[in-house]
Order: structure tokens, then C-alpha cells, then sequence
């Protein structure tokens, strides 16, 4: 069970909201920094680890950008939309990111509401109204990589990636959670 | 129940006869494309790993294309990372920023590496251009690249298609940036959705036309856009590629979760609206007369040569305005070395434009043409994002290459000549 603060978006949030392009090559720190600084800005300043971020339609439209790495640099613990790019989807799968596509939860949920999570079923309840929606499941095999820790291991394990080197691991982006 | 083309040739790839919706299926990779902010991924992106092997170099090509040539020191340091990984696995078809360098999408219809019938995959979001050459090709996120070009394979979720029939021809003016304008404003989003084009309207469609429609159904977030394979297309393919392929064709009675028809003689000059692609279409003429800083033609989408003539005649012999930059991004070098032959480089240059080297530049607002606080664009490129050419409080409105050429000339938001003397019904 994930249970976390609501903070809602609209339809349509892309991926030059989330990370902007002169941000591209700038530090994790820095592009943590100026997520949604252009349609809301100082929200960075009021988001808290644990807390859920609600979308509407085609959420993550747009480029492939690692955006989802300053999502879980901020500890944000699950992205539910009522759709989502797969492109956007397949970044969470392979940043260990909780991501659900869920008919009807925009409506469902005010800001500040709190969302409880199950990956055991796929439903997402409100807790103030106590209404309970069905998410998409997402299939097993996607989920375990989504729950644990993406690629990079399943390379490592087939031989094709080396195991991460100390010195460079602390500093660079890793598949584990930063904070 | 028959099958679509892209039922077909994930069937094929993934080892089966077809495939159906909802189906997580594994598939064979013809060709993984890495760019040069692939590089930034490799180097910085892997936790201290390290690639070990890869699964086929013939089967991965590598083109500079975001920044090129490099605009500061963590480009070119992306870059010598490149060369290092092209040298180390024994990559043939590199484009190095020179003679063959250009956006990717481009360079891969360039070359036909993207062959009907074949999988292809890309780390850029419009990677889904090469669908026009009847290949399934889409953009996956930094890790699927890695694990595509080390083990050969990647994932994908069977969605369901929509069918769209072209039908009818396009009026003077009128190109297939506004029929993408059309069907983003009409249907909006395509999320979990793989598009296939076909139908007596595509014939007269160049090989160009076909790709700015399969380039912008990345802003539909469609999983997939293909279009049928005709001889056009074979004729295409055979002059640039020798490797063979097998083109596919849909089944008759293939399931379509919708099937639309565009009528192209319908269709009038269109602008998107500034901050969002889908959803946000209008008229021209709904917005016609508002003053512009800046009008650009390039990216994947609109760098073609077509468009680089559209532009070039419609300046022709005439001057752009004082206060307006038109600026012009040719999609590849072959391209801009086809241009300079025509003509258009010299006709574009004595009106006042500035026509850069090929790369994807002002269109991701990375160099070549950034705006700033408070300006306001119209653009032939991919996408009209708050912030994507620069300050977030410039406005982006994208149009055709025609419409964006008529403005430059008229420094305010203009139909085109075009349409104006010849489309009028």
C-alpha cells in the first residue's frame, strides 16, 4: 500500500514542463530544481518526499528526457493519470518509478486529498470521500523492473553492463533511489 | 480476424504470425539509432557501469544531431564519448558532425536504413517518422536504448490501431503539417494508439510529405505511425538501400479499434495554438495579422528539401522585414548540399535568412535560434511547448512552411500566397 498527499495536474502536462530544455545536461540537483517551473512555478519548494502526483490525459507527452529522475530525486512515491505517454510510461518502468493509468481520477480527487495506492489489485482509493477507482494493471513483468530498480541489474546479470564502479556511483544517476 | 500492418511486423519480429492488443510481446531489433545525447545518458546516466558489448554493431547507427556542432564544452565532451563508443564496437554508420551529419530522422530517410517491414528503435521522441518507410519504428526512454543495443531486443505493449484513409488531394498551400494540425485538433491525443495511414490519397504524396505527418504523430503520443508501403516507397528504398526487406500490407479485414477518413481537398492552411499541440488547432486566419520576432522552417519534421523550396520561392527576390529573423534549419547535409544546388540556399540567404547547418537546434530550443522573454515565433517544427525554443513566456504558434514563410515576409502571422491565389473555393 502507497499513501501519499495528492498534488493535481491537467490534461496534457509534457516533458519540457517536467524538464526544460536548457536544463538537459545540468546535475540532478539542478534539474530538480526547475520541475514545473514554467506552469507552476515554486512548487518544488512545497512538494514533500512520499507525496502523489495526479494527471490527467497523456501525461508525459513529449520527448524522451529523464524527467522521471527528478521525480524520484524529489520523492514522489507514484504518478496515476487517467492516461500516460508509453514513452513517458517506459521511463518510469526503468527508473523504478510507481506509475498507473486510472479512468475517472481526476475527478476523483481535490488537491491536498490523500491517495491509497494498491498494487495488489490496482485500485486507488480517496481517503476524505473514501471513493475506490480501478487502475490498468500493469502486467508482472513490467512491474517487477518497476519495482525493482529497472535495467540496469537485468543487464548486469546477462553480462553486458559491468557492476557500478564505486567512485563514479555517488555522484552519477543511479537506478536506486537518491534520497 | 485479419491482422494490421503493425500486427504483422511485431508478429514477425517477436517470432509469432501476429500479435493482438494487450499483449506484452518481446521483438528482434533491426536497428537502434543513438544520438549524440545518447552519449550524455552513457556516460553520466549508467552509475559508474559500463557497456561490456553490444549485441550487433551492424544493426546500430550513432548520428550527432542535437547539438552540432558542439555549442559548449558538456556537447563536446558527449560527442569525444561517441567517437570513443564508435571505435570501441566497431560502429559503421556513424555520422559525425561533417559531410553526412543531420537530425537523425532525417539522415535514417537519407540512407533508408529504416526498411519496410523491419523494427526500428531511437532514443529521440520522433523516431516514429521512419514509420513512413513501412517499418515500425518508435522512441523508447534512455534505458530500453542501452538494452536494445546490448542484447538485440526490447518490449513492447500491443496497442489497438486507427486506421485513417486519405482521400483527395491537397489544395495549393496546403501541406501535411496543416493535415497533422487537422487531426490533432479534430481527434486529439493517441496515447496506447498505433496510427496506420493509407488509402487513394497517399499516391501523390512525396516520401517527405509522408514523413512530417509520421514525425509529428509523436505529439500525439501514439505508440506507433506507419504508413502502407506502395511503389513509391519500394522505389525509394531500393535506390538507397541494397539490404532487402519484405514491405507489409494490412489484411482486409483487419481490426481497427476506429477507422476515419481525411478528406485532403478539405483542408485549409492551420496553426497550432502557443503551449499545447493537441487540442489547440485554429485557422490561419484566425490569428492572421499577429506580429512576430521570429519565424523558423527546420527540425525532423520540416527540413526537407520540399520545405526548404517552399520557403526559398516564397522569399524569392524580396527582403524580410527589419525586426523579424527567419531562420532555416535544413534536416540533413545532403539535404543542404541539394539546396545549394537548386538554388534555395542563395534565394533564401539575398532575402535576409539565416540558414544554419543541419541539427535539431532552435526547434528544442538547444542553439541556432533560442527566444526570449516575452517573444513571440511561429515555427515549422515539431512542437509549440511552453519553454520549448527558450523563455517560457515566448509564444510559440506552429504552422506550415508556407504560412511560416508568408509571415516572415509580412512580419505578422500570414496565409499563404499560395492558397490565397489558388485555394480559394
Amino acid at each position: 500500500m502507497i499513501s501519499g498527499r495528492v498534488w493535481k495536474f491537467g490534461d496534457n502536462i509534457n516533458t519540457d514542463l517536467m524538464l526544460p530544455g536548457a536544463f538537459l545536461f545540468a546535475s540532478e540537483a539542478e534539474q530538480m530544481r526547475v520541475v514545473f517551473s514554467a506552469n507552476r512555478p515554486g512548487w518544488v519548494d512545497a512538494v514533500r518526499p512520499g507525496d502523489i502526483i495526479i494527471g490527467g490525459t497523456n501525461f508525459g507527452t513529449g520527448s524522451n528526457r529523464p524527467a522521471i529522475r527528478s521525480f524520484r530525486n524529489l520523492g514522489i512515491a507514484a504518478i496515476i493519470a487517467e492516461s500516460i505517454s508509453s514513452l513517458f510510461f517506459r521511463d518510469c518502468v526503468n527508473y523504478g518509478m510507481i506509475a498507473l493509468e486510472c479512468p475517472g481520477i481526476a475527478a476523483a480527487f481535490a488537491e491536498g486529498d490523500t491517495a491509497r495506492v494498491s498494487l495488489d489489485d490496482f485500485t486507488v482509493r480517496n481517503a476524505r470521500s473514501d471513493v475506490t477507482l480501478a487502475a490498468v494493471p500493469v502486467p508482472d513483468r513490467l512491474l517487477s523492473v518497476m519495482r525493482g530498480g529497472g535495467v540496469f541489474p537485468l543487464l548486469e546479470a546477462e553480462g553486458v553492463l559491468s557492476p557500478p564502479r564505486q567512485a563514479t556511483a555517488a555522484t552519477d544517476s543511479s537506478p536506486a533511489p537518491v534520497r | 480476424m485479419g491482422s494490421t500492418i503493425l500486427e504483422k511486423i511485431l508478429g514477425r519480429a517477436s517470432g509469432s504470425a501476429t500479435v493482438s492488443p494487450g499483449e506484452i510481446i518481446i521483438v528482434d531489433i533491426d536497428c537502434t539509432i543513438l544520438l549524440d545525447v545518447s552519449f550524455h545518458f552513457i556516460q553520466h546516466g549508467l552509475g559508474g557501469r559500463e557497456i561490456l558489448r553490444v549485441a550487433d554493431p551492424k544493426k546500430i547507427a550513432v548520428i550527432f544531431d542535437h547539438g552540432v556542432p558542439a555549442p559548449d564544452a558538456s556537447t563536446a565532451a558527449m560527442h569525444i564519448a561517441g567517437r570513443e563508443f564508435v571505435k570501441r564496437f566497431g560502429i559503421e554508420h556513424f555520422h559525425d558532425v561533417g559531410y553526412d551529419h543531420g537530425i537523425s530522422h532525417v539522415v535514417v530517410a537519407d540512407k533508408a536504413y529504416a526498411l519496410p517491414g523491419s523494427v526500428l528503435l531511437g532514443g529521440d521522441s520522433h523516431t516514429c517518422s521512419a514509420g513512413a518507410f513501412n517499418c515500425a519504428a518508435r522512441a523508447v526512454s534512455s534505458p530500453d536504448i542501452l538494452h536494445a543495443m546490448t542484447t538485440g531486443k526490447t518490449w513492447f505493449r500491443v496497442s489497438e490501431t486507427v486506421r485513417y484513409d486519405l482521400e483527395g488531394t491537397l489544395r495549393p498551400g496546403v501541406s501535411m503539417k496543416d493535415v497533422f494540425l487537422h487531426i490533432a485538433g479534430t481527434f486529439g491525443h493517441h496515447v496506447n494508439q498505433c496510427l496506420e495511414f493509407g488509402g487513394p490519397g497517399i499516391a501523390a504524396l512525396s516520401i517527405n510529405a509522408r514523413r512530417t505527418l509520421t514525425t509529428m504523430c509523436a505529439e500525439l503520443s501514439a505508440d506507433f505511425a506507419i504508413f502502407e508501403a506502395d511503389q513509391r516507397l519500394l522505389d525509394y528504398v531500393h535506390q538507397r538501400n541494397a539490404a532487402p526487406f519484405t514491405p507489409v500490407q494490412p489484411d482486409p479485414n483487419a481490426h481497427y479499434e476506429d477507422r476515419r477518413t481525411l478528406h485532403l481537398d478539405r483542408i485549409e492552411p492551420l496553426v497550432g495554438l502557443p503551449d499545447a499541440v493537441v487540442n489547440n488547432s485554429a485557422p490561419v486566419t484566425q490569428v492572421a495579422g499577429t506580429p512576430i520576432h521570429q519565424a523558423f522552417v527546420g527540425s525532423c519534421a520540416n527540413g526537407t528539401l520540399d520545405d526548404l523550396k517552399i520557403a526559398a520561392n516564397a522569399v524569392a527576390g524580396k527582403r524580410i522585414p527589419a525586426g523579424v529573423r527567419f531562420i532555416v534549419t535544413p534536416g540533413s547535409q545532403e539535404i543542404w548540399r541539394q539546396a545549394m544546388a537548386e538554388g534555395y540556399v542563395q534565394k533564401l540567404v539575398e532575402a535576409g535568412a539565416v540558414v544554419t547547418n543541419a541539427t535539431c537546434g532552435a526547434c528544442f530550443g538547444g542553439h541556432m535560434g533560442v527566444l526570449g522573454p516575452g517573444e513571440t515565433c511561429i515555427t515549422a517544427s515539431t512542437r509549440n511547448f511552453k519553454g520549448r525554443m527558450g523563455h517560457p513566456s515566448a509564444r510559440i504558434y506552429m504552422a506550415s512552411p508556407a504560412t511560416v514563410a508568408a509571415s516572415a515576409l509580412a512580419g505578422r502571422i500570414a496565409l499563404p500566397d499560395a492558397f490565397t491565389n489558388g485555394g480559394a473555393s
